[in-house]
């Protein structure tokens, strides 16, 4: 019988610890992932060769005519283009405490450039059509759709800077016509990349890097890994984009999310997969973002404006980042950051032109969210920080014309004049300015999605379940967090009992033993040490 | 005095793994509720989860042998030489006084024992596994999936379930503290360990005096 017994613990404690020793996720081959592997090794080969056709085979003497002669074989494909965020700059959407809004870069703000309106020549740039030079440019115009900003595989293409989103005059449009395709990363990535003014300013986790990087930064995009081009994940059926970009969306609709691959259960470990319930995936699985090139994160507008010998200059960091220009102010950059947390239902609302101030600092965009919403999900965000103009009498932020080609026309790059710039970029968007200006404080938030690391390098739980004020969601509120939380006066209340116990026993075994020596229940054997010491002497 | 076996083979096994997993469940959890670190939370959760497991089979398997036994009379609580008991423990023992009540095989707990021990199966232990439970399944899967337990707040639960485990931490300082005070203080310790334990054995002599 004790044989048996003794038998079965032991059974019993050895098949424990070998579940536990075996139970990793590493030990197992996991069938989904090779599976998405296999069919995203397969790159597309395109059906046809643009180049053998007989309508390309003709000089072009300015960019519509591509855009026709792709138009006289691909019929409808402009209307698709034409109903675009890409092209309207705008989408009405439905925005809590809002209504029903149209919002885009016609009329919301940023803490970067801080908006497009009455910038246009140079903004333009990053416009998927020609000649926006004001806000006058005709979105009914087909011809001026640019069909080539992103299906350009000849890498010949390149907008003009400060053409209103013309090409570069150098560029051989016959090429380009004849090289077109499936957009490759440097398509998205010639505006994505280079949004706000230089590479990763903007996002933080899309730069120029990703063209030919290595898993460690991005598993997705990496040279010698997938190598997956952007429309891998944001498809583009008939050409309606997937993915949301929070500094200009607003809706939860038609999103690139991971488990539209992925599935919602990617991991072999329950736990792990229940997380997805309130964690996003992005939030475990990019720990750092900005980790081959710095990102802009803060931006002080109220510092520009020094001139050396009345001329405009640029002070750099040792990394070659710009810390202070003067047509810009002051920057703060950084490299492989940590991402701020916060919860997101995938709805957004945005600063949108005449506003009024409510708060300081001036929310950019503010992500909707919280834990009780069954929506929202834990999302890795960069915030940037920074301070811009705003209308001290009307309270309103200030969209000035930053931009021109020569002094004399108000812009602030040129002539360094905050009035003249507030006061003509104001009129040009229909609002008023009272003439009395400030710079006020401002946040924006960018979700972070991209740069996904190897699993290895995935966030680990300690990092979020801690007490440590260092944790990553240390600041994070509105729910309970095994490992971060704990009820005070209960840990309080078991430290005394716990303790209180273990004295109290602790007391009662010393009465015990008194006692029972007192009652000379053990013989005593007494040493006399004087006795002891005086024989050694 | 006459060797009795006193505690059986399952008694004895379903005692010492209680014990194991309840000390065991214990350092995980507190590791998990933040209080120190020795495996790192990572693998406190993950065992925890596993040993609660063995603990909520092990607990199973140890109703149905009280009730098959007939074992679970041993708890029915009486009042009668509970005074007695209590102040035996707080005085008596001091003067080196016998105790009050008499262990046998067939009576193996004395009142303020019963006591307890019911307490701690009726109270203490689904205290602790309820919220547990509760601990473990508050998780919404996903919007389409099903949704197990989000009524209670996690905030809650968690509440009770370390209460549970504080408490079951004072029941177990002054439990093995209170093995020292048999007729040896190893006496009840190797009971539990061979189930034979020395027990006075004439029933006459003990009522005399």
């Amino acid at each position: 019988m004790k044989r048996t017994i003794a038998v079965v613990i032991l059974i019993f404690i050895g098949v424990v610890v070998l579940i536990n020793i075996f139970n990793t996720e590493n030990e197992y081959y996991n069938l989904k992932l090779e599976e998405l592997k296999q069919e995203y090794a397969i790159k597309p080969i395109s059906s046809i060769d643009h180049s053998k056709l007989p309508e390309l085979q003709r000089e072009f003497a300015t960019p519509q005519d591509v855009t026709e002669a792709c138009i006289s074989c691909h019929t409808e494909r402009h209307k698709e283009i034409m109903s675009s965020a890409h092209w309207n700059w705008e989408r009405v959407s439905y925005v809590e405490g809002r209504g029903i809004t149209s919002a885009g870069k016609k009329n919301v703000l940023n803490n970067f450039c801080l908006g497009a309106q009455s910038n246009e020549l140079a903004c333009a740039k990053c416009h998927i059509g020609f000649g926006m030079t004001n806000d006058h440019f005709d979105f009914e115009n087909a011809r001026n759709v640019d069909c080539m900003v992103c299906h350009d595989n000849s890498d010949e293409y390149k907008k003009g800077s400060s053409t209103a989103g013309y090409p570069d005059r150098t560029v051989n449009l016959t090429k380009v016509a004849q090289g077109v395709g499936t957009p490759g990363k440097i398509n998205c990535g010639s505006c994505h990349f280079f949004s706000g003014g230089g590479n990763n300013v903007k996002h933080g986790d899309l730069e120029v890097a990703q063209l030919s990087t290595s898993r460690e930064v991005d598993v997705h995009m990496a040279a010698n890994g997938m190598d997956m081009s952007c429309v891998a994940c944001h498809t583009a059926e008939n050409h309606q984009i997937k993915g949301r970009l929070y500094s200009v969306s607003s809706t939860n609709t038609n999103r690139a999310t991971c488990e539209q691959c992925h599935t919602s259960t990617p991991h072999f470990d329950d736990i792990l997969n229940r997380h997805n319930a309130k964690v996003s995936c992005q939030a475990c699985h990019i720990p750092v973002y900005a980790k081959e090139n710095p990102t802009k994160m803060s931006w002080k507008w109220s510092d520009a404006g020094n001139l050396r010998d009345g001329e405009p200059y640029k002070e750099f960091n040792s990394d070659s980042t710009i810390e202070y220009q003067s047509i810009k102010g002051t920057f703060v950059w950084a490299k492989n950051v940590k991402p701020d947390y916060r919860w997101f239902n995938g709805t957004a609302d945005h600063y949108i032109l005449g506003d009024t101030i409510e708060s300081v600092p001036v929310q950019m965009n503010t992500l909707f969210g919280s834990h009780d919403d069954p929506e929202s999900k834990i999302y890795p965000v960069k915030i940037h920080t920074g301070d811009q103009i705003y209308d001290t009498k009307y309270n309103t932020l200030i969209q000035p014309k930053v931009f021109a080609e020569s002094k004399g026309d108000s812009a602030y790059w040129k002539d360094f004049d905050w009035q003249a710039a507030a006061a003509a970029g104001m009129k040009r968007v229909g609002l008023p300015f009272s003439g009395e200006y400030d710079f006020v404080e401002t946040e924006m938030y960018w979700p972070v999605n991209h740069m996904v690391s190897p699993k290895e390098q995935a966030v680990g739980c300690a990092e979020c379940h801690t007490r440590s004020d260092e944790g990553r969601l240390a600041t994070l509120s509105g729910f309970y967090l095994p490992g971060r939380d704990h009820n005070k006066p209960l840990d309080g209340l078991g430290v005394l009992l716990f303790f209180g116990a273990l004295g109290g026993v602790l007391i009662h075994a010393a009465i015990r033993v008194i006692m029972s020596i007192r009652q000379k229940k053990y013989e005593m054997n007494i040493i006399d040490y004087d006795d002891n010491n005086s024989t050694q002497k | 005095m006459k060797s009795v076996y006193v505690y059986k083979g399952f008694e004895r096994f379903w005692h010492w793994t209680q014990a194991t997993l309840i000390i065991f469940l214990a350092l995980t959890g507190f590791e998990v509720h933040g209080t120190f670190h020795i495996l790192g939370f990572e693998h406190a959760a993950r065992f925890h989860r596993v040993g609660s497991w063995m603990l909520i089979g092990l607990v199973v398997f140890a109703i149905f042998w009280h009730f098959v036994t007939g074992e679970w009379r041993q708890y029915i609580p009486t009042t009668k030489k509970l005074a007695e008991q209590i102040r035996f423990y707080t005085i008596g023992m001091f003067k080196g006084e016998k105790h009050p009540t008499k262990k046998t095989e067939v009576i193996k707990l004395n009142p303020l024992q019963r006591l307890v021990y019911l307490g701690f199966k009726l109270v203490l232990v689904p205290l602790t596994v309820i919220s547990g439970i509760l601990y473990m399944f508050h998780k919404t899967i996903d919007r389409n999936d099903i949704v197990v337990v989000s009524d209670f707040s996690l905030e809650s639960i968690a509440f009770w379930h370390t209460l549970g485990a504080i408490l079951l931490m004072v029941f177990l300082v002054v439990h093995v503290y209170m093995t020292t005070t048999g007729h040896t203080p190893t006496s009840n310790i190797r009971a539990m360990i061979t189930g034979y334990e020395d027990l006075e054995e004439d029933e006459e002599t003990a009522k005399k005096e």
